[in-house]
């Protein structure tokens, strides 16, 4: 196969590693130095944010706080999905990001339908107090 | 019948649907078998956050996550795992680079880095269940419990691996295989920092917050 030739070609533009896309000598997308490092950086950002909103108890409104966390933890796993697992739309000829977007449509239906079911469920219950839970058998 | 299938192999450079010759068959099914893998895993931990997210407000008169929850140690546990994220990556670039000694080093440093997560995550399990929040006294801490300590598991499973790897690339160098094996390694691997971003953003402030 081309892998030695491949290689080859690594240690001849080694400083142009991040230049280009090389092939495909291991079926995976490669990451380049400035990839990796805008990945870590904007991740250590969107991961203080939420900390130090909810640490430093910066907005009195829970359900705001909620909400801004929420986010910035969707917009990390975002970051971490293309500049760390190298998600784009022409890996594995878009099969991977078919397979993506078919595995987020059931998550969500999963996470939303759980928790929109239950909590209507919850709320229709028979009420019972806290002093009704502690007798329970 | 006949015709259209000299048709196809003429027009199989520039179309390729019809693969008569066998010639566009994935170099390599691995990495997509593998991502795959990764999705369904995925489905496994949505489960594990509907579950928690259903019953994580049940205390049964017991602790709750503000009494419980020790947010810097968990900041410090999301740095030690956000770290080796990035130290596995200067991994794969030295394997890129074909230099061998330089990605076994980031490779430890990885498993290090990893096995610093582990280690805080026992030991606020067993403060837990010391303290008496152990997986029984709750269904908001059975659902925490199982939710964290899957992810647990899959970083220590990670770690076995990530070791074999060491191994592996010790004896038989930067072959085409070890090369693969590693960069599925990679994908599992910041695939579990993804799902923490998940846990500590939903599980640990949310559960602050509530």
């Amino acid at each position: 196969m081309s892998a030695a030739a491949d290689h080859d070609a690594h240690h001849a533009d080694e400083r142009h590693v991040h230049s280009h896309d090389h092939g495909h000598d291991d079926g995976a997308g490669h990451g380049t130095f400035k990839g990796y490092m805008t990945g870590f950086v904007l991740s250590v950002i969107l991961t203080a944010i939420p900390f130090w909103l909810v640490m430093g108890g910066v907005f009195d409104n829970k359900q705001t706080t909620t909400l801004l966390i929420l986010a910035f933890g969707a917009v990390q796993i975002l970051v971490h999905m293309v500049y760390f697992l190298h998600m784009n739309t022409s890996s594995e000829g878009g099969w991977n990001m078919l397979a993506l977007i078919f595995t987020v449509v059931l998550v969500v239906i999963t996470l939303s339908g759980s928790l929109w079911v239950m909590y209507h469920m919850n709320t229709n219950m028979m009420p019972m107090s806290v002093h009704d839970m502690r007798n329970m058998p | 019948m006949a015709h259209s299938a000299t048709q196809a192999l003429g027009t199989a450079d520039t179309s390729g649907f019809y693969d008569l010759r066998g010639e566009h068959h994935p170099e390599n099914g691995t990495m997509l078998g593998f991502w795959l893998y990764l999705m369904s895993d995925c489905l496994v931990f949505a489960v594990l956050f509907a579950m928690y997210g259903v019953v994580g407000g049940s205390y049964a008169a017991g602790p709750s996550p503000k009494d419980l929850f020790d947010l810097p140690l968990v900041a410090v546990n999301t740095s030690m795992l956000l770290f080796s994220s990035i130290t596995y990556g200067f991994a794969m670039l030295e394997m890129q680079r074909n230099r061998q000694s330089a990605t076994l080093l980031w490779l430890a440093v990885t498993g290090l880095f990893g096995v610093a997560f582990v280690s805080l995550e026992i030991y606020e399990f067993l403060h837990l269940i010391h303290e008496g929040a152990g997986p029984q006294r709750s269904a908001f801490l059975s659902a925490f419990f199982t939710l964290v300590g899957t992810h647990g598991l899959h970083v220590s499973f990670g770690i076995i691996w990530l070791i074999t790897l060491m191994v592996q690339v010790t004896r038989r160098g930067l072959s085409v295989e070890n090369r693969r094996r590693l960069n599925c390694l990679s994908l599992f691997w910041h695939f579990l920092d993804v799902v923490w971003i998940g846990v500590f953003t939903f599980v640990y402030l949310m559960g602050v917050l509530r």
